[in-house]
């Protein structure tokens, strides 16, 4: 299997299906593991990270199908590989960003990532479509149970998995749920439901974690804690408080269509109009229009599109695999007239008769 | 920055807010006694600068409380506290019970808790402890092999192999 087979496919968390699916992206859940017999990352000698990243490679070898599975090592990636796999939720950006002897191991439905030598030595993930934490759980457990059979974790009875943050010590356990909240945004209900997060110590996080912005309108909810809890009470937690959040955002888009249709409706076509027609288009306004996109098929506004299509888009205009589908490296305004002419060819396909972008 | 008196430094800041104005003054230990006791000998202001003295007193003892603990260093990887503090990643597992004393409020600060109760592993914690001395001692070994202490080295590699073997 070859990086460049992702490039046809659009990966487990945007498949759009499972419970939810039409507000719930994808459930996540990742944990974080150190080799006992090793100094953590800031600590290491570069033979030390290469004497890491052997002993969990050959671990990974033996429990995994070689023909399912991707096993890169970042070293031999450029910047746009990188960024395909970051834009894809395999790797972190910190991870696109490191040093010598990091490596990720995929399988070929894109439902694990295994990141040896990032901010710990081993991050197990494991993702899927749609609200469903459980088997999500199941998935990574037993991945981790596989893994331990063969390598001794850092551990400690009083404190559990040892980190090398203190954040995740314990469980070094983070669940997280990716919703699309479009309708909170717009009415201006979100920081309120943000707050009440807070407060029962549940992050709020854009759509490529720490630090990046909620673009596209899409949040993922996570636990703070790692400590204290079992990995069931902290997916319990998680679990408990996105049904309430999806039953607000339902109600915002409930108020939307009755109390502005036309509004919601002109917003909604005004978006897709610009999307099918625009010559060039940056990554951000792609996003924002693709949102209210997304929430006008969810509503019946648009009929003629489907929500794993909407999906697929959110993921194929980012800069990277932008580069990636349409071949080789592009300047900002060469990537946003390329972006344009992607859309118009995409969102204008089922309508035969009328001459696409190309044509003009 | 330097105390406003003298060429030290200046570690004390003090605000004082005298008919509701705020006045600030940055001071070196020295010279920050003396306006403070100085300021104490004024009738009005007695009791309240009593009080602001003896607090600044308790804060320099528990500063050089800080700088010991920061300076302490784990046997296992070398990192000290310090370096902990400034980076926000610890050097290795021992790290959780070298600094125990320091990491136990922060941990209780960033969880609630202080103990875990989820997921366990197969091997015991304890084989877990005992791999984590083979950072130590491979550390160890490359200073005798630098040293050219081979005796020394020698003693340390049968160590490790028999750790790395799972002997006990």
């Amino acid at each position: 299997m070859q990086l460049d087979d992702l490039t046809t496919t659009s990966g487990e968390w945007l498949r759009g299906v499972g419970p939810e699916s039409d507000i719930v992206i994808s459930s996540r859940i990742r944990l974080a593991r150190n080799l006992a017999d090793f100094p953590f990352i800031s600590r290491t000698t570069p033979q030390d990270r290469a004497r890491i990243e052997k002993a969990l490679h050959d671990r990974i070898n033996e429990i995994a199908d070689q023909n399912e599975m991707l096993y890169l090592e970042m070293a031999g990636l450029d910047k746009v590989d990188r960024q395909f796999l970051v834009e894809r939720h395999l790797i972190s950006r910190e991870h696109a960003e490191g040093q010598d002897a990091r490596a990720v191991a995929i399988d070929a439905g894109e439902k694990f990532s295994l990141m040896i030598n990032e901010e710990d030595h081993l991050r197990i993930q494991a993702m899927q479509s749609g609200l469903d934490l459980a088997s999500v759980w199941q998935q990574v457990d037993r991945l981790d149970d596989l893994i331990e059979e063969k390598i001794t974790y850092a551990f400690s009875d009083r404190l559990g998995y040892l980190t090398a943050c203190p954040t995740n010590v314990g469980t070094g356990m983070r669940v997280s749920v990716m919703l699309h909240l479009p309708a909170l945004v717009i009415t201006r209900q979100i920081d309120k439901v943000f707050r009440s997060l807070q407060k029962i110590s549940l992050a709020v996080r854009g759509l490529y974690g720490e630090g990046s912005q909620a673009m596209g309108d899409f949040y993922q909810i996570s636990n703070q804690v790692t400590l204290g809890l079992t990995e069931s009470d902290l997916i319990r937690r998680v679990s408990d408080i996105v049904p309430v959040i999806i039953d607000y955002e339902r109600q915002a888009r409930d108020f939307l269509v009755k109390e502005s249709h036309e509004n919601l409706h002109d917003r909604v076509s005004r978006a897709h109009g610009i999307l099918r027609t625009a010559q060039t288009i940056s990554s951000e306004e792609t996003m924002h229009l693709l949102s209210s996109v997304r929430m006008g098929v969810n509503l019946g506004l648009i009929r003629d599109l489907n929500i794993s299509a909407i999906n697929e888009l959110f993921l194929r205009t980012q800069p990277a695999h932008l580069q990636k589908i349409t071949g080789g490296e592009m300047e900002t305004t060469d990537r946003n007239i390329e972006r344009a002419r992607y859309l118009r060819r995409c969102l204008n396909k089922e309508d035969g008769n009328r001459p696409t972008g190309e044509h003009n | 920055m330097k105390c406003q008196q003298c060429d030290k430094q200046a570690t004390f800041h003090i605000t004082e807010v005298t008919h509701g104005k705020p006045q600030e003054f940055h001071l070196c230990e020295d010279h920050a006694r003396q306006y403070l006791t100085a300021s104490a000998s004024e009738p009005e202001g007695a009791p309240a600068m009593a009080a602001a003295l003896a607090q600044q007193v308790a804060v320099t003892q528990t500063a050089e409380e800080l700088a010991r603990l920061d300076q302490q260093a784990c046997p296992v990887c070398g990192i000290t506290y310090l370096e902990f503090r400034s980076q926000g990643r610890l050097g290795c597992p021992h790290d959780y019970a070298c600094f125990q004393t320091q990491l136990e409020p922060l941990i209780v600060n960033i969880h609630g808790e202080s103990h875990h109760v989820g997921k366990r592993p197969h091997t015991p914690a304890s084989g877990s402890e005992d791999r984590t001395q083979l950072i130590r001692l491979r550390r160890e070994l490359k200073e005798a092999i630098d040293e050219e202490r081979y005796e020394r080295a020698s003693a340390l590699r049968d160590e490790i192999q028999r750790i790395e073997g799972g002997g006990t």
